[in-house]
């Protein structure tokens, strides 16, 4: 039960980060190195603002915000001065180690004894009136409220005016153009929200584990990665669900099955092992690779 | 007024593939004349179109609209008032949405991409109408992925969703090309209707002398970067498709091929 719940926990932390890869790599055909750096930004910055006194619930917004600016970044890089969308993934994600080290002033910082989104004072309130067998899930149900949220917002902004922009520029920029829209000004749009939510799902993530250590960004683009294409997988299977919420599942899959494999022998420090490996075999078995057709 | 002023353009200057297109090309089409343009594979109409409409840049030279010059507009800024519809029919609509979002977005043509719905309900029957104009069927398939239509019906709405909004030059580049012959003249019927409805510049490229002739008001063959013939009014009137076959055949021997 533990270990369904902590990958419920982990899996709903990464989801969200999931659903902006969703943004950059299904919608714009962008590979986005930048959440590398994006992830474990939302959590330094989450970890230093609780420390100095903000309010938990006010990091999402501010973590957001902040990430909004990180994908600017990457997409002026990309879009203005023409580097070609990994490279400028990468550079924005090595620049971005040294800011998240300037602004958590060391390679590591807990935050055990400050309220978080799951811990403070109305959250328990709640949860100590409801019967003692929610108390368990309190992370997960807060963490669900908090998921279905994004989703529902992600799914309303795809169905404007702007949001309908962005997947065309990603379907066929001509037609963009045709419309008398910039569409690098689209992608970078694009690239804002996308790392907008990498930083935000960073933001939860901190509040989850209670603290922020450099390395925690390793590896986060391909688990991204892999909870997309595992959940467009699904969606071909499950076609009444929508697509966000088969990323929303992707992840949890995703997270279920390292916590199988760890559990069936393989130490937690062949995490990142692990996760190159199951993402090799998803490829593998998904065959994704090929710019979609049909989709 | 539109006109291409001493128009200069080289493909891949500099290296073994070097190709000077255009040397001194010049053009003025009138406001609201319907020009077709007809000339051998590879003699630079799609250039030309790629020139005036900002996809590519002219090496040198001016592009000037109402006498402004609008070389260093960014071909979106261009496209604001200008319709197109491809040579490829995969370049006019987004595969991935339905009919009726692809309409919905040129019908939004010109005003901003805001937080508003995408999708109007109430312009679904406008949609539709629009569609049942093609004849093809298309207006019982507003929830159809576009992707999944063939060339012809995908081309077929691309012309209408560049002419759904108000526009100053139309342009098209074989638009026909990829229909059958029955759609094709439904699609050169409406074009023409389109054209004088809105009185709009418009400038096609075409294979078809036959188009040629019958449409437009002015007929002018290129051949490798430069205007071998043209003719307006009552000269073109006296044209027919044996004349220009002839002299087709003409550039083609002096070619050798
Ligand atoms: N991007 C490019 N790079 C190099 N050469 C090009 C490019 N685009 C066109 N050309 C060359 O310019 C010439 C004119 O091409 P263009 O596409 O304008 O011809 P076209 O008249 O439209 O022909 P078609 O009837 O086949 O469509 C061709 O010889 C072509 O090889
Ligand atoms: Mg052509």
């Amino acid at each position: 039960m533990a270990l369904v719940v902590s990958v419920l926990e982990q899996g709903l932390c990464y989801a969200i980060m999931a659903l902006g890869m969703y943004i950059t790599y299904k919608i714009l055909d962008f590979p986005d190195m930048t959440v590398d750096g994006g992830f474990p930004f939302g959590i330094c910055l989450a970890v230093v603002m609780i420390r100095a006194g903000v309010s938990p619930i006010l990091t999402l917004p501010i973590c957001f915000a902040a990430g909004c600016l990180i994908g600017v970044c990457t997409g002026i890089i990309h879009v203005v001065f023409h580097v070609r969308d990994l490279l400028a993934g990468i550079i924005m994600m090595t620049a971005l180690y040294s800011v998240n080290l300037r602004i958590a002033g060391r390679a590591n910082l807990p935050m055990y004894d400050y309220y978080t989104i799951f811990d403070n004072n109305a959250v328990n309130g709640i949860f100590s009136k409801l019967p003692s067998v929610f108390s368990k899930f309190q992370t997960v149900i807060v963490l669900l409220i908090i998921t279905a949220i994004v989703k529902l917002v992600l799914d309303w902004y795809l169905k404007t005016k702007s949001g309908m922009m962005l997947q065309a520029v990603g379907d066929n920029d001509v037609l963009v153009t045709s419309m008398g829209v910039d569409r690098g000004k689209v992608r970078i749009i694009g690239l804002a929200i996308a790392n907008g939510l990498v930083a935000l799902s960073g933001a939860v993530f901190a509040q989850q584990q209670r603290y922020f250590d450099i390395s925690m960004g390793t590896g986060t683009a391909v688990i991204g990665l892999a909870s997309v294409i595992i959940g467009t997988a699904l969606l071909k299977k499950l076609s009444f669900f929508k697509i966000t919420t088969s990323v929303v599942i992707g992840a949890i899959v995703y997270k279920a099955c390292v916590a199988i494999a760890i559990k069936a022998g393989l130490q937690s420090t062949d995490l990142k092992l692990i996760t190159a490996v199951l993402f090799l075999a998803i490829l593998i078995i998904t065959r994704d690779r090929k710019k979609r057709v049909e989709a | 007024m539109l006109e291409l002023k001493h128009i200069y353009k080289n493909y891949n200057p500099g290296s073994v593939n070097e190709m000077c297109l255009f040397d001194d090309f010049n053009l003025t089409v009138p406001d609201g004349q319907f020009v077709a343009v007809v000339g051998s594979n590879g003699s630079g109409k799609t250039s030309m179109l790629n020139i005036i409409c900002g996809s590519i840049l002219a090496d040198r030279g001016e592009v000037l609209v109402n006498g402004q010059n609008i070389s260093n507009q960014k071909d979106y800024q261009r496209h604001k008032t200008i319709g197109r519809v491809y040579q490829d029919p995969s370049k006019g609509t987004c595969p991935s949405m339905n009919i009726l979002e692809n309409m919905s977005i040129a019908d939004n043509k010109g005003k901003t991409f805001g937080l508003q719905m995408g999708v109007n309900k109430h312009r679904k029957d406008y949609y539709r109408e629009l569609l049942q104009s093609l004849g093809l069927g298309l207006e019982d398939k507003l929830y159809t992925k576009v992707g999944s239509l063939s060339g012809g019906q995908r081309q077929a709405v691309a012309l209408l969703m560049s002419t759904m909004t108000p526009l100053e030059f139309l342009i098209l580049d074989e638009h026909t090309a990829a229909l059958d012959p029955k759609t094709a003249d439904i699609i050169m019927e409406l074009t023409d209707k389109i054209v004088r409805e809105k009185h709009v510049t418009t400038i096609m490229v075409t294979h078809n002398l036959r188009y040629a002739i019958e449409y437009g008001d002015r007929l002018l063959m290129m051949h490798e970067g430069s205007v071998i013939l043209d003719k307006a009014g009552e000269d073109k009137s006296k044209m027919n498709a044996d004349q220009i076959m002839h002299l087709f055949n003409e550039i083609s021997v002096e070619c050798g091929n």
